[in-house]
């Protein structure tokens, strides 16, 4: 199966030997922090065996769909409208951009004080080392911040690019201009998969994503057990994946892990024992496979219960809702459910900060860790706004500014354990 | 009984031991062996229990069989033991600057950390020290001894170097020069201590507060006094042998 792989990404234009190298990290990196913890839920047997294989069943799977002449539509941000590509017969996948390894390909280009997020995207594509950017038809971008905005530009210079204008406001006018885009939006997919999207494969599209959200849900629902039943590490793994496996299988696994931790809950079993100190965290995504955070507050013996974050609540938390089989109305449907997203790209954004607080009540946490990818100047800056919001709320919070690499991890313990100490004497 | 505590810093180890008073306090330069440097401390020496803290403390703890502390609750309840209404600990140490708020009981309430630059520590004056052709223990007096003020922008201890070397280029006193490095320095400690909401009465701790010069300019800055223990660069592993005594810890 191993030479299987490899003819397959020599089809795909990948670089052999720095793919290697590339997996060759990602192998024990999975095993430490994943594999080697004792009682983990059967159910993340599935996710251990799609990250074991990260870089071939699911790509092999896109490849075949590819081969009928279907499209692969890659993504980077929560904003895309997924359901779009599903009515129309792609398959949308979330690239991952959350390795160090990616960073130096992207760096003789990229300024120096750009978020480790974007150098890791265009490394991924400038470095041949990732598969799915191979295998996609087009990558589809987004204006959330500035940066990723311009990097879209020289993306484009390799790889086929739309980019979807978000608005920075929440006004109707903005509203508009959002509805427009994912008009057009629309007109593109159609245009690249040759099928019109039909009011009955976007409900059914609608639908089935929407099933992913509510399996989510439940899983977050469950992580608010005292005490938890999962940690946050592989709820975090779960939710990563979601982004660019099959959703219809993935939402059978969600539930299928859910039923079990439902039993977890019941008989009072947990992760950890009850007492341990409960985060939540919060601010920006943590693509796949970034766990530095997770790792380092689990192993200081705390348990995370919940993310507010684009790899969290952000990707589920709203659903689009049943309108009539209107297909106009379910492209206005699906264009409102998308601009409910609390991001800090918007301005103001005071309905994060209630997610935040309603999250941390929910979730019964003991502490707030806000995380901040470096150079993320929307989430650095909001985050002023967090911790007067949450001193008022009586929440402790403790801000980590950070990127991929692992320079400043024995710092970032440091911190971490004091805060834990302080929440949790 | 007696209680151990090390705090196992970047550049110096301390070991205090104590039983209802501070037995033995020793600062030694930490080498590329850590654990070897603490075994020797502790040798032929009897305690009941062991608490680390600083950089090295999963290491020495899981090899020498000691709990652990974060620097920052042992620097808490070390400068509490000695100043009991102490209500701020401003720490500068090898390779890490910290500003606490204690809570009236004497918990962490808030605490401050440099991130993974040196700008602001031990590090940062030793480097410069260097530049300067004197000796980080030398560097504030020499500040003292500065006729006029100019300023230095960066604190990146790169840049900063870059900085100091084209003032030396300009002909620029070493005095003014060593005075500007302690302005920056002493800028953005203020910094974080706006940030954390510091209260009266303040202890400064760790090796920085040796300086005298840098001692100053924050009580200028801050407008507050400061307190400095006899053995500033103790606190810590004495924090970690109280916690050693009261069998009460993080983790």
């Amino acid at each position: 199966m191993a030479d299987e792989n490899v003819e397959m990404w020599e089809k795909l234009g990948i670089d052999i030997e720095k793919h290697n190298a590339l997996l060759n990290r990602l192998g024990p990196a999975y095993q430490e922090i994943f594999l080697s913890r004792e009682n983990r839920p059967e159910g993340m047997g599935f996710y251990d065996f799609v990250v074991g294989d990260i870089h071939g069943i699911r790509v092999k799977e896109l490849r075949a769909h590819a081969a009928k002449g279907g499209k692969v539509v890659a993504t980077y941000c929560v904003f895309v409208p997924e359901e779009i590509v599903w009515a129309a017969g792609g398959i949308p996948v979330g690239l991952c951009a959350g390795a160090q390894f990616s960073i130096p390909m992207a760096e003789p280009i990229l300024s120096r004080n750009t978020c480790a997020l974007i150098k890791s995207s265009l490394g991924f594509k400038l470095g041949l080392v990732c598969p799915y950017v191979q295998a996609s038809h087009l990558i589809v971008g987004e204006t959330t911040c500035d940066g990723k905005k311009k990097m879209f530009e020289i993306l484009n210079e390799y790889h086929p690019v739309y980019v979807m204008e978000v608005p920075n406001k929440k006004s109707e006018r903005s509203q508009e201009l959002w509805l427009g885009e994912v008009r057009a939006f629309k007109d593109v997919i159609e245009d690249l998969t040759g099928n019109k999207i039909t009011a009955d494969s976007l409900a059914e599209a609608i639908d089935s994503v929407n099933a992913r959200r509510r399996a989510l849900q439940r899983l977050y629902n469950l992580r608010k057990a005292s005490p938890a039943p999962i940690s946050g590490r592989d709820a975090l793994l779960v939710t990563q994946v979601s982004f660019y496996d099959d959703v219809k299988r993935n939402t059978q696994m969600i539930n299928a892990l859910c039923d079990e931790l439902d039993e977890r809950v019941a008989s009072g079993q947990g992760i950890a024992p009850e007492g341990t100190a409960r985060i939540l965290v919060s601010g920006c995504p943590q693509a796949i496979p970034n766990w530095k955070l997770h790792q380092v507050i689990e192993s200081a013996g705390a348990v995370v219960v919940g993310e507010e974050t684009c790899t969290g609540t952000r990707f589920f938390s709203e659903l689009v809702p049943s309108v009539d089989s209107n297909l106009d109305k379910q492209i206005e449907a699906v264009a409102n459910r998308y601009m409910n997203i609390h991001c800090a790209c918007f301005t103001p954004n005071e309905e994060r900060l209630d997610d935040i607080v309603r999250l941390a009540r929910e979730c019964k946490v003991d502490g707030i860790i806000h995380y901040n990818l470096q150079f993320c100047h929307t989430y650095a800056t909001e985050a002023a706004q967090v911790e007067k919001r949450l001193e008022k709320e009586g929440l402790p919070l403790l801000r980590i500014e950070t990127d991929y690499s692992d320079e400043d991890t024995g710092q970032i313990k440091n911190r971490v354990e004091a805060f834990l100490e302080m929440v949790k004497p | 009984m007696i209680y151990a505590g090390l705090d196992v810093g970047s550049r110096t180890i301390k070991m205090v031991t104590f039983d209802s008073v501070v037995r033995e306090a020793k600062v030694v330069a930490a080498g590329v062996n850590p654990l070897q440097l603490c075994r020797e401390l502790l040798e032929n020496k009897e305690y009941s229990r062991l608490v680390v803290t600083g950089y090295g403390r999963h290491l020495v703890a899981s090899a020498l069989g000691g709990d652990i502390v974060s620097e920052i609750k042992a620097f808490a309840i070390g400068a509490r033991y000695l100043f009991p209404e102490c209500r701020s600990v401003i720490d500068i140490g090898g390779q890490d600057c910290k500003v606490i708020l204690l809570t009236e009981e004497g918990g962490v309430g808030k605490f401050e950390m440099n991130d993974r630059c040196a700008a602001g520590t031990g590090r940062f004056l030793e480097i410069m020290a260097g530049t300067l052709e004197t000796s980080v223990a030398d560097i504030g007096d020499l500040a003292l001894s500065a006729s006029r003020t100019i300023s230095i922008n960066s604190l990146c201890t790169v840049f900063a170097e870059s900085e100091v070397i084209s003032l030396i280029a300009r002909g620029e006193e070493p005095g003014a020069i060593a005075l500007a490095i302690h302005e920056a320095i002493a800028t953005r400690i203020r910094t974080m201590v706006l940030r954390v909401g510091i209260k009266e009465k303040i202890v400064f701790a760790g090796g920085g507060s040796y300086n005298r010069c840098l001692a100053r300019l924050l009580e200028q800055k801050l407008g507050k006094q400061l307190i400095i223990p006899e053995s500033p660069q103790t606190v810590g592993a004495l924090g970690a042998a109280l916690l050693a005594g009261e069998c009460k810890t993080g983790n």
